[in-house]
């Protein structure tokens, strides 16, 4: 990509990432720590990678797109709003009594989200299926499902990975979201899914390890997936859980906690700086 | 009796999904290695290409099926009740109930007449467990002709369908090309003495119990309530007011089944002494399907003792 066209990534992924403090912060809830350190992969597929069309949201020849991974929320209706599937101004009604922007992804109240998840490990399971009945419909459409690193733990995940193998789905693309972090703390520590890329190739998959937040590596690599015939693809991406929020960064405790008014004011300081440079 | 039909409703599951197929090519099914069981191997031998085998891996299965029917496939998918209902419960809520997504369950060995495999494999809590789950429809079929026609049924509605079929073979007793209709029980012998309201095998055991009452003097009403959700409440709450006395009959649970439903339903419109007949709170064991039926109250005889006690 051009320098312009990278630049421009960044800006929008600055953009999406105030979307998920604004969104926070408006629920006085939810979950920022994942859905910043999966941003860029967010900006890329909805901005450049997926063939969508935010005025006809059900096109049935998209691709699709399940956040496996579904509490990061913030991160998908921020990127949805931002490429204009509903207004951003919108965001902070997340969580909110009467608001259809549910505290988990929901498929029936929020235009462009393909499925309904929350609970984890079921969305890879649901990407299989999706891909499965693209093939079997001759539809030439993609299938992306984003994974948190904690969610692997998920027996159902590895399931889901047998079968994308069995049925050779290179139509899927499963991306592992490797910040490192869950609630209790790191990875490794509560129980550990290490090593993932070799139990993925085990597993039958084409992967790709990148960093995620390097958009290069994440269109060579979303590239990459397309040439691959008849295995399915993941990408593990290596990401900072928190990232671009300085008291965020690295830190589990930043997993399921909104920005109180200080905190916020900080956190929007810091992106609105980083936007202003940017777009200097 | 004794030239009368009998037929597996796994084996009339079998047979559907295949007639069903030929008609319809959005038409899926889905097993977790158990299609010989089940008898999806009857569709899997007309249309192999359209049955996806996911192996011992229900949880996956059950979310495929939810992934494949937003591409416009229309999944049945086939397990046991037990690991069905009861393994993938959340994943039905979940992917499939939450989002309110047009999949079919296909639930087979339902109950306690799965026989010889005992306790861990016969499922007496799928009633329940998907009668919790917001906008999922749950049926059991009384026989072969009813069952054909239910899976039928349920592929032309749109939304979640939970159905159970049974192992072992039982009497038919509709005949051929009845109108099945979701949510609508039916009234197979009229009476006023007391409504047996039953579904699955219990029907036919809810008959030949009447007969029996008949001759002692008592007649009963059998309705076969087939869709235990929704529930037929104008039929319960009519038979409650002609009968004043309601049997519930289930090869389930007395716990969260039919007789439940039946009891809700009548305890907040219409005040009425009401018996259910079911597996008590206590696991089944192994045997002979016949045997553990008889054993476990789920028999004609049962319901005559019920009754007459009910009736005295």
């Amino acid at each position: 990509m051009t320098n312009s066209e990278k630049k421009q990534l960044q800006i929008t992924a600055c953009k999406v990432r105030m979307g998920v403090i604004e969104s926070t912060y408006g629920a006085k809830a939810g979950h920022p720590g994942g859905s910043l350190s999966a941003t860029e992969m967010f900006t890329y597929l909805y901005f450049k990678e997926m063939n969508i069309d935010p005025a006809n949201p059900k096109w049935e020849d998209r691709d699709r797109f399940v956040l496996s991974k579904g509490h990061t929320t913030p991160g998908l209706y921020s990127t949805l709003a931002n490429r204009g599937f509903f207004p951003v101004e919108d965001l902070p009604t997340f969580r909110h009594i009467d608001s259809y922007l549910q505290g988990h992804p929901n498929m029936n109240t929020v235009p462009g989200v393909d499925m309904s998840t929350g609970s984890l490990g079921q969305g890879v399971s649901v990407a299989v299926g999706m891909a499965k009945g693209a093939k079997h419909t001759g539809k030439t459409n993609r299938v992306y499902t984003l994974l948190g690193d904690g969610e692997i733990q998920e027996g159902q995940v590895w399931e889901a990975c047998m079968a994308a193998a069995h049925y050779k789905l290179d139509n899927l693309c499963v991306i592992v979201d490797n910040n490192g972090l869950q609630i209790d703390g790191n990875i490794a520590d509560v129980m550990s899914p290490y090593p993932i890329v070799d139990k993925l190739a085990a597993f039958g998959f084409h992967v790709m390890a990148i960093d995620g937040h390097d958009f290069d590596q994440i269109e060579a690599a979303l590239n990459e997936a397309k040439t691959v015939k008849g295995q399915p693809s993941a990408i593990v991406m290596k990401t900072v859980k928190g990232k671009d929020i300085s008291f965020m960064e690295n830190n589990a405790g930043w997993h399921g906690k909104a920005p109180n008014d200080a905190e916020y004011a900080q956190a929007m300081g810091e992106l609105k700086a980083k936007l202003a440079e940017l777009e200097g | 009796m004794a030239d009368v039909k009998k037929i597996a409703t796994r084996d009339s599951y079998g047979k559907a999904l295949a007639e069903l197929g030929a008609e319809f090519d959005n038409l899926v099914v889905l097993d977790a290695d158990l299609a010989g069981a089940t008898k999806t191997g009857t569709f899997q031998k007309v249309f192999p290409e359209r049955h996806f085998d996911c192996g011992i891996a229900e949880a996956n299965m059950v979310c495929m099926a939810a992934g494949l029917s937003t591409t416009g496939l229309v999944p049945f998918a086939s397990t046991f009740a037990m690991f069905a209902a009861g393994r993938a419960f959340e994943q039905i809520r979940n992917s499939i109930g939450y989002p309110h997504l047009n999949v079919k369950i296909g639930a087979t060995h339902g109950g306690i007449s799965v026989g010889e495999d005992g306790a861990s494999h016969q499922c007496c809590e799928d009633f329940g467990l998907m009668r919790t789950v917001p906008g999922m429809v749950v049926m059991s079929p009384a026989d072969d002709v009813e069952a054909r026609a239910m899976v039928r049924a349920a592929y032309l509605y749109e939304g979640p369908v939970y159905m159970r079929f049974g192992r072992a073979a039982v009497p038919v007793i509709h005949e051929e090309g009845m109108k099945f209709e979701i949510g609508k029980g039916e009234i197979l012998r009229d009476g006023s003495s007391v409504a047996v309201i039953a579904n699955g095998l219990m029907v036919n055991e809810a008959l030949v119990a009447a007969e029996e009452l008949a001759a002692c003097g008592i007649d009963a009403m059998v309705i076969n309530m087939a869709t235990i959700k929704p529930l037929d409440e104008e039929l319960v709450l009519a038979a409650a007011k002609k009968c004043g006395k309601v049997i519930t009959c289930e090869e389930h649970s007395v716990i969260g089944g039919l007789g439940e439903a039946v009891c809700a339903c009548l305890a907040e419109k219409l005040p009425t002494v009401v018996r259910r007949i079911g597996v008590n709170d206590e696991f089944g064991h192994s045997g002979p399907a016949a045997a553990l039926l008889k054993q476990f109250g789920l028999s004609a005889e049962h319901i005559v003792e019920v009754a007459k006690d009910l009736c005295k």
